[in-house]
């Protein structure tokens, strides 16, 4: 049982949860998520950690509502218990100093990348950040990722903030002005197929953090599988970040509809 | 051992009941049979399949046993389990004692009397299969009669435990390898704290056996009579993750016990194997048992398919086949590269599948999976297969018949074709050895492996056994542990 300690709505259906988990707090590093279990009822489901404070001993969550098992999430309140709460899972992220380094990241995505941004910044890197949505409501955490980014392009689908277009056009803007060593994308699968696609085409290695279907999160069950280069890998344990140019997308979409 | 086994034999009691009926007589009776619901009911709900013996069918069954003096089925049993003296027990109607005397050597006689493999265990060195060709005693059953009986007697004895010592030791997993282990340390006076990955305990015993063959309250029984010893558990906790090697020593731990299984779902790598609807066995089982998606009340989905093919042939796939059918599905098969004879499940499942309606394909092998335009699996293309030489495992190979292929319409495909072990622990300790397949070395008399302080034992050292083996590794280990906690080796 893990306490909330804080609750915040960063969009209409996007909310920030403060949770107490002093042990993942201590031994979380960006890119690694938890399995939440809200209810005797509720099922098993991934949230990146969006951040820690070692000494509140808390992690934060950033929640899009967009089901029954996120909803579920949602309607708990500051002083609430989340049933179950297991982590940090899945591989850090690969922090190095690259140069340039562009973050991508669409709707709630940018919340997962915050830490990484964070975390790429520290490292020594030019970060550039690019965050879209369909529209400006739904620009989730600007400020913060303002904070630790050296630029930060802003795209919406309707053009009532930032730029229009998608976050396909945003990237490439850059790519073609300056030369970028390494391209993160968080956000819904289609979105980061084709930030893989674009960045391919320039030959920029690109890294995509993969929001596939889990049960236990500990590499036990293998729903999460996605083929990376030909081989079958647990998103869990072998990711969730991949070269996002070897990921079959068309598959790892086609399975993120199973229960649909 | 052997003194004491002489010695408990000789006692008055024993020797009185072996004298009251020839063995000519005990040897004419015929073998019990379970008493089981109905196929046709059962295969519609998750209820549990034996019902267990009444207390008369038990002391019958009993009087089989010869009380040999040379007691053979004992050797069969990998905890060694004093087998003629609960079932004199039995027989005399002392259904308590004969449940103590399971305990001192078997943690979990309910879940053993239920699941052990005793065709090919204790019961496959019984003198009535070795030297009179005739149907073992029902150890199995007889184990199961006097822990049923102990727990719904509501008598259940809580062990006594030794004084505590104040000396710390953790134990990684909670199955039955961790659960054994616990409770002879805790009984010897350590202060005994078992870390699970998961959100609730028992390992396989909860995530994969199904209710209609071990009912998860047997499971909680026994764990609550370990914390009533004082045993602490701590539920979503992953070591080498949420808390690391150093932690666990840097507070206090001077012994720690991996029993973390074997947990890794192996694939077969064939086209088609991540088309939607196609899943491994711990996918599905941990769905149904542990997440209970088959409750209409659970947020958790499963695939319920109408025509389910499961691919291997042991006791996760009978599991799976028989979980399927109980879902709803029309046909539900079993496909197994070679014959019956060569199916690692224990018989009885194949008995009860059978009787529920699963189909066999036996000497066929899945080749690839092709699905519709939204990549549903649809069918499944199989090899047929014939026998040839043994392997090294002493089983004749399948060997591919060139060319005799054959399509199953399948909508569900449960992949059950082994597990590996569990990578979590091997890949974020150190100090310790590990094979190439992932198997954490020991000691095999101590359990103990290359860094002194840690002791390993179940899945994670064998790469899938048993539940009595993984058991019997917890207790070896325990007894080892104390040796060494004691400054003694
Ligand atoms: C590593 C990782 C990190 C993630 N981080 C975040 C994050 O920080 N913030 C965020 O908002 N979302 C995140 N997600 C996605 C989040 O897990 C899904 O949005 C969420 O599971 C949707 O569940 P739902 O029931 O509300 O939605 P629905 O769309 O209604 O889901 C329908 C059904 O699909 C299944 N399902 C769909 N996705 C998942 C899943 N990921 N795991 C298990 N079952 C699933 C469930 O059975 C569910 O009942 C992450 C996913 C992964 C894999
Ligand atoms: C479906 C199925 C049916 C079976 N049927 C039978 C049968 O009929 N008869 C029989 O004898 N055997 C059967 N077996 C095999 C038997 O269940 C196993 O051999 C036995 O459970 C192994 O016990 P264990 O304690 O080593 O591991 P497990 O039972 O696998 O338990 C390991 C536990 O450790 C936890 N864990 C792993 N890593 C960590 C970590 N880092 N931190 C914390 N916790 C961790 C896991 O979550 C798990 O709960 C069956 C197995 C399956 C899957
Ligand atoms: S523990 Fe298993 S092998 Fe041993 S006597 Fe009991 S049923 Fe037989
Ligand atoms: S070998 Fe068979 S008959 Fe003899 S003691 Fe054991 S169970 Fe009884
Ligand atoms: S979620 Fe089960 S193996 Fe990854």
């Amino acid at each position: 049982m893990n306490k909330i300690v804080a609750k915040e709505y960063l969009s209409e259906r996007v909310v920030r949860f403060e949770v107490e988990a002093p042990l993942i707090a201590k031994s979380r590093r960006a890119g690694h998520f938890v399995i939440v279990r809200v209810g005797k009822k509720g099922e098993r489901v991934p949230y990146t950690i969006a951040s820690a404070n070692v000494e509140k001993g808390t992690i934060t969550l950033v929640v899009q509502r967009v089901g029954k098992s996120s909803e579920k999430l949602c309607l708990l309140e500051v002083g609430d218990h989340i049933t179950d709460l297991v982590g940090p899972l899945g591989k850090a992220t690969d922090i190095e100093k690259f140069g340039t380094v562009v973050c991508a990241g669409g709707g709630v995505g940018v919340a997962p990348m915050l830490p990484i941004i964070e975390a790429m910044k520290q490292a020594g890197n030019r970060v550039i950040s690019v965050i879209a949505a369909r529209t400006k409501e739904l620009i989730i955490l600007e400020e913060q990722v303002r904070e630790h980014s050296d630029e930060v392009v802003i795209m919406t689908d309707d053009g009532s903030y930032g730029k229009k277009g998608l976050i396909t056009a945003g990237v490439e803007e850059v790519i073609q002005r300056e030369k970028v060593d390494r391209c993160i994308t968080i956000g819904p699968a289609i979105m980061m197929k084709f930030v893989a696609e674009l960045t391919k085409k320039y030959n920029v290695p690109t890294v995509a953090s993969l929001n596939t279907i889990m049960v236990d999160g500990t590499g036990m069950c293998g729903a999460c599988r996605v083929t990376v280069g030909g081989q079958t890998r647990f998103v869990c344990v072998d990711g969730p970040e991949f070269d996002a140019h070897q990921v079959d997308f068309d598959e790892m979409l086609m399975r993120l509809k199973a229960y649909d | 051992m052997s003194e004491y086994l002489k010695t408990e034999r000789a006692k008055e009691w024993r020797t009185a009941l072996r004298t009251s009926l020839k063995n000519k007589d005990r040897v004419a009776i015929p073998r019990v049979q379970m008493p089981e619901r109905d196929p046709m009911v059962r295969r519609h709900n998750h209820d549990e399949v034996n019902l267990g013996l009444t207390p008369e069918q038990a002391m019958g069954e009993a009087r089989r046993c010869l009380d040999c003096a040379n007691p053979t089925c004992i050797s069969g049993c990998p905890v060694e389990v004093n087998i003629p003296k609960f079932i004199k027990n039995i027989e005399r109607g002392e259904f308590l004692e004969a449940a103590k005397t399971l305990k001192a050597s078997n943690a979990l006689p309910a879940v053993c009397g239920r699941v052990c493999p005793q065709e090919r265990q204790c019961e496959s060195q019984c003198f009535y299969t070795l030297k009179l060709n005739k149907e073992p005693v029902a150890i199995g059953h007889l184990e199961r009669f006097a822990a049923d009986y102990e727990r719904e007697s509501g008598q259940v004895s809580i062990p006594e435990t030794a004084p505590a010592n104040n000396i710390q030791v953790a134990v990684v997993g909670s199955g039955p390898a961790g659960l054994s282990f616990a409770g002879d340390m805790v009984k010897l006076g350590y202060d005994v704290t078992v870390f699970e990955a998961l959100h609730e305990l028992g390992g396989v015993l909860r995530y994969g056996i199904p209710e209609f063959r071990l009912p998860s309250e047997i499971v909680d029984v026994e764990i609550d009579s370990l914390r009533a010893m004082g045993v602490k558990f701590i539920t979503n906790c992953i070591v080498g993750k949420t808390i690391s090697q150093e932690d666990l020593v840097d507070e206090g731990f001077k012994g720690i016990f991996v029993g973390s299984g074997a947990g890794l779902p192996n694939f077969m790598n064939i086209p088609g194997e991540n088309l939607v609807g196609v899943m491994s066995c711990n996918e599905y089982l941990t769905r149904v048992n542990l997440m209970q998606a088959a409750d209409p009340d659970s947020d958790t989905p499963v695939y319920k398919g109408k025509r389910v093919a499961v691919i291997g042939g042991g006791n996760t796939a009978m599991d799976a086949v028989r979980t399927a059918k109980r879902l709803g599905a029309e046909k539900a098969a079993i496909v197994y590269r070679r014959t019956e004879a060569e199916m690692p499940a224990r018989v009885e499942e194949v008995k009860h599948a059978k009787e529920e309606g699963i189909e066999f394909f036996t000497l066929h092998n899945p080749l690839r999976y092709e699905g519709d335009e939204r990549g549903r699996v649809q069918r499944a293309e199989l090899q047929r297969m014939r026998l040839g030489e043994p392997d090294a495992s002493g089983r004749r190979r399948p060997i591919p018949i060139e060319g005799d292929t054959v399509w199953l319409e399948v909508d569900e495909v449960i992949v059950s074709v082994g597990v590996s072990p569990n990578p979590l622990i091997p890949q974020s300790f150190t100090g310790l050895e590990i094979t190439r397949w992932g198997t954490i070395v020991v000691n095999e008399e101590t359990m103990q492996t290359a860094d002194e302080m840690i002791f390993a034992g179940g899945d994670i050292v064998r790469g899938g056994a048993t539940v009595i083996l993984a058991m019997g590794d917890g207790r070896r280990a325990a007894k080892a542990m104390h040796r060494y906690l004691q400054g003694e080796g």
